[in-house]
């Protein structure tokens, strides 16, 4: 009836996830409690998860990201603390454990927190970027949102029923197949991963189909800010590279669930074409988290820079050029397999021309902000940081290049504090420069300074605290994975590394200080102009928060930095442009179908992990009645008339007048 | 607020971002429904591509990897497979009859040259089903070796993606006959159509690499 | 969406589209019986090729080869539309992309493997000399 599934799942008899799910629950049933009694429900329901709205949705995405940067970081303070004590002893985390916990904490950290962050910047921002409405596919955008909600919610059920993988983060076969990993961790890894990759894999689709087919008129590709080409990048990569993640994963579940041969040691079987294949997709993933990054980096360089970004044309030549290179550089993952001298020499010497166009930006960069008049608010604070620690990144990153390095460095923690060393100086210190950048036009007041700035200086030494130990280590022969160890010469640089961990927890508790913080002082915060930078393109005509349609009229585009454009012409008039004249303005209507599809693939996820088989067909039936409910339906648009669309521009102009007739933006 | 060169329009010290000032480019703001949804389709039906390529790929090196067992030489039917591409071909034609019909919003011969596609899909199914019985049943099932691994999961998922196509045909066809021409509907018709023939691009590399070439090595 | 602003696109087609009053040998039934011939024709001279021993055996793939694009190719003008025009830019482009990373894909894979299972011999090898042991 129920297939594997049984009591002897909830680990009873493990204290630490015993009380992690314990506390978990309580919290969730707390927040349901608050939501009930408060009477938010229906507020939440028809404005949050029903919601079609790019910018609801990039919320939402943001906010799973920062929820699940929670998780995966406890995972990470657990294993510094492990190994800061287990010098020639057990440590307090048996390997059983430790082992899911690396699984976990690499796969959270790549695809529930660095994904979502991006995705979420950029389904956020890139409508309001090129001028646009919406998203090209508002409804499917929805549905993307709240399947990547159900992979995340099957990967947290890992933790009270059953077990994650132990197989590290991309489940390398044959020690992901059957017979190594008979229990349920690697299931919960693989469907909660397809399920989550389908969304991305849609929300790429609609990005890509938003930014190329719904620019405001005189938006040409030529005039587009270098976000949005970024995320043109990353989404077109998105749609080139997770179809092969699907097929990997596919191949891998076929050995598991029908016992085919794919990757097996048996009958023909090939475990290295399983990682050939993951790292097909895999590369092009890193450069999917980074390249918005890079385009956030240029938006918030230029504007506190108070200069255009230098170089615009070799800005966009080198994101596409990383676009395509990106997928010839992928078997710099596993030099150490095997392949002829041919092969690796090929394959180093593309990595080394990848990090050119990189180099081309980082260039652009610091001649932006040379002769610039800087204001050293907290986005241009995480862009140098970046710039600094991404660049040591990047140069350790061409050192392993070298075939003959990576020979001595591969699997070492020297190679984990090299990828650190990227993701946390490029992603996520580009994903907390969008979000200070982005908050006021999200909600209407900006983010206090003060905690910011702790913020970014916990993070900044945090890291290098926490990681340059790690190179030391992978110089002196430290591997990845190890739970405890015997040699008395790692163990003060790893109890070193734990207090940089403890470091990085502060710098998180002042982003929640911050978010208190400022919800508390939001009047004295209030953005009211919508422009509270001094910025240059299109996202800052609207009011902050922008209206449910974005644009009351759409812009019409002369030339690069549109914005800055229209603003240098109003303040030298000293007056707005003249009042456009309004139209009805059709918006799209809200719809629980996503959410209602992800309820459905989440039963089918957690049936399949447990082999339930009727529950499987129930919930396919239930996904597939939901899309023909939904293609059934007659009206998807509602329509905002003319008059109420006139009344809230009006608004906007007024306070803008006010501002221009006062002669200065901020 | 002070004016300084800095903010000035045009303002470019380095003479090098170039300020795209010039002649208007021809762009019309965006794009109709028509267009966003017929790309944003050829969008995704690229990346089943990349992800037929992916069973491709691995079909390619695990073609040897028999095991000691049969390999396609001893086991496929060319008799089979000719009268599956002719089932597909020619539902392919039926689709693009269909959607003339649909085109001239003639409803009576859309749904039946829309049945016609879903019968030949419907043929082609069940062809590809009794051949995969009749390996299992031979012994040369999927467990068997790499090779049929792969074999299996490459055709079949072509397999699937047919089987879709028919439940989202029979679908749509409910729609027209409850709904009419309405202009989702045509849309999605159109959609339709691009994914059935790209289906038949994808049938001809598998009947190219799996069983023509299969059966000469 | 106003007749205007639609006209503005009318120099764009979707990727199916047919140019609109298409009187060219891609268009209406004519052109879709021309496809049938076409991909009949190539797929019978694909099977030709199989069944004859009048080739040399190793020019039978590459013949395949050929077919097998040149089929690809009248499906995508014919059934989908898609051709060199200068309102099909962008769906060519699309296409041009997906066809690198395919290619990329499968030729990489092949490449690397060959290397791997020439250096590191596969396991069913292994096993087997074992066996012979």
């Amino acid at each position: 009836m129920f297939g594997k599934l049984s009591w002897s799942a909830i680990p009873l008899h493990e204290p630490i996830p015993l009380i992690t799910c314990m506390v978990i629950v309580a919290i969730i049933f707390g927040t349901l409690l608050l939501v009930l009694l408060k009477g938010w429900a229906p507020y939440l329901w028809k404005e949050w998860i029903t919601s079609v709205d790019h910018k609801r949705v990039g919320v939402m995405y943001f906010l799973l990201g920062f929820i699940m940067l929670l998780r995966g970081f406890s995972d990470a303070i657990m294993m510094r603390s492990q190994l800061a004590v287990a010098y020639n002893a057990p440590g307090y985390l048996p390997p059983d454990h430790y082992d899911q916990i690396f699984s976990a904490h690499g796969t959270i950290m790549i695809f529930f927190v660095a994904m979502p962050f991006v995705i979420g910047l950029m389904n956020f921002v890139v409508p309001l970027q090129i001028g646009s409405r919406d998203v090209a596919f508002p409804t499917l955008n929805s549905v993307s949102l709240w399947l990547t909600a159900s992979g995340v919610l099957l990967v947290n059920l890992s933790l009270g029923i059953g077990e994650f993988s132990r197989a590290g983060w991309l489940a390398y076969p044959p020690l992901s197949e059957l017979s190594f990993s008979p229990g349920v961790g690697v299931d919960y890894y693989l469907w909660s991963l397809q399920i989550s990759g389908i969304g991305t894999l849609l929300s790429g689709v609609n990005l890509v189909t938003t930014i190329l087919k719904l620019r405001a008129p005189g938006m040409a590709l030529s005039r587009m800010p270098v976000f949005s080409w970024t995320a043109l990048a990353s989404n077109l990569l998105i749609v080139a590279a997770f179809p092969i993640l699907t097929a990997t994963f596919a191949m891998l579940l076929l050995d598991r669930y029908l016992d085919f041969h794919f990757f097996t040691n048996e009958l023909g079987g090939n475990p290295m074409m399983y990682i050939n294949l993951i790292w097909a997709w895999g590369h092009p993933e890193v450069y999917i988290l980074i390249l918005p990054c890079f385009g956030v980096f240029s938006e918030v360089i230029s504007t506190f820079s108070s200069k255009p970004l230098f170089g615009y044309r070799s800005m966009v030549m080198a994101t596409m050029v990383i676009c395509v290179l990106s997928f010839m550089v992928w078997l710099h993952h596993f030099f150490t397999m095997g392949a002829g001298a041919d092969v690796n020499g090929f394959f180093g010497i593309m990595t080394m021309i990848i990090a050119v166009p990189t180099g081309v930006k980082v260039f652009n960069w610091l001649f932006t902000m040379y002769g610039g008049r800087i204001r050293f608010t907290t986005p241009i604070l995480w862009a140098v940081g970046f710039m600094v620690t991404f660049v040591i990144g990047g140069i350790t990153g061409v050192l392993m290049a070298v075939p003959p390095a990576d020979f001595i460095l591969h699997n070492s923690l020297f190679l984990i504090a090299h990828f650190h060393n990227v993701i946390i100086g490029g992603v996520v210190f580009g994903a907390f420069a969008g979000y200070t950048y982005w908050f006021p036009k999200v909600f209407g007041f900006k983010l206090h300074e003060g905690w910011g700035k702790a913020a970014f200086w916990f993070w900044f030494f945090g890291f290098y605290v926490a990681f340059m130990p790690l190179y030391v280590l992978g110089g002196m022969g430290m591997t990845r994975r190890m739970q405890h160890y015997d040699v008395a010469a790692w163990k003060p640089y790893l109890v070193v590394a734990a207090l940089g961990a403890v470091l990085i927890l502060c710098g998180i508790v002042c982003h929640i200080a911050q978010l208190v913080v400022s919800i508390r002082s939001r009047h004295r915060l209030a953005d009211l102009t919508g422009d509270p930078w001094d910025g240059r393109t299109l996202e800052w005509i609207t009011t902050s928060p922008p209206p449910v349609f974005n644009f009351a009229v759409l812009p019409n585009v002369k030339g690069e930095e549109a914005y800055w454009g229209m603003k240098q012409k109003a303040l030298a008039a000293g007056q707005l442009a003249e009042e456009p004249i309004y139209e009805d303005i059709e918006v799209p209507r809200n719809t629980p179908t996503g959410f209602v599809t992800a309820f459905f693939s989440t039963i089918t996820g957690f049936a399949l992990i447990w082999h339930i088989w009727w529950l499987v067909c129930l919930g396919l039936l239930g996904a597939f009645l939901t899309f023909v409910r939904f293609a059934w339906r007659n009206e998807d648009e509602y329509r905002i008339p003319a008059s109420e669309v006139a009344r809230l521009d009006r608004e906007r102009r007024r306070t803008r007048s006010a501002v221009i007739a006062s002669g200065s933006i901020e | 607020m002070s004016t300084i060169a800095s903010e000035l329009p045009g303002f470019d010290p380095h003479r090098l971002g170039h300020r795209g000032d010039g002649p208007d480019p021809a762009d019309h703001g965006p794009a109709p429904k028509r267009i966003v949804v017929g790309y944003g389709f050829w969008i995704f039906l690229l990346s089943d591509f990349v992800m037929f390529s992916g069973f491709f790929a691995a079909y390619a090196v695990l073609s040897t990897s028999t095991a000691g067992g049969p390999s396609g030489r001893d086991l496929f039917d060319l008799h089979n497979v000719a009268i599956e591409t002719a089932c597909l071909l020619a539902s392919s034609f039926a689709c693009g009859m269909a959607s003339i019909a649909v085109e001239e919003r003639k409803a009576l011969p859309a749904q039946l040259w829309l049945a016609v596609t879903a019968v030949l899909g419907l043929a082609f199914l069940i062809l590809e089903v009794k051949e995969f019985l009749a390996l299992i049943a031979a012994g040369n099932d999927p467990q068997h070796s790499a090779f049929l691994s792969s074999f299996f999961t490459l055709v079949g998922c072509h397999g699937l993606h047919v089987s879709a196509g028919v439940l989202w045909l029979l679908t749509m066809m409910a729609q027209l006959f409850s709904k009419g021409f309405a202009p989702n509907l045509l849309r999605r018709f159109r959609c339709f159509s691009l994914f059935w023939h790209a289906l038949d691009i994808i049938w001809v590399a598998v009947f190219t690499v799996v069983y023509l070439i299969g059966v000469t090595q | 969406m106003s007749t205007q602003h639609e006209a503005d696109w009318q120099g764009e087609l979707a990727p199916g589209d047919e140019r609109q009053g298409d009187s060219g040998a891609s268009g209406g039934v004519r052109g879709y019986l021309l496809a049938l011939a076409l991909s009949v024709l190539l797929t019978a001279a694909s099977f030709a090729v199989v069944g004859t021993k009048l080739l040399w055996a190793p020019g039978i793939p590459v013949a395949l080869a050929v077919f097998a694009v040149a089929q690809m190719g009248v499906h995508l003008v014919f059934f989908l539309h898609i051709n060199s025009g200068p309102d099909n830019t962008n769906n060519i482009l699309a296409l041009a992309f997906g066809i690198l990373i395919v290619s990329i894909i499968i030729s990489g894979s092949l490449w690397i493997m060959f290397h791997l299972n020439h250096n590191m011999m596969p396991m069913n090898k292994l096993t087997d000399l074992h066996l012979q042991h």
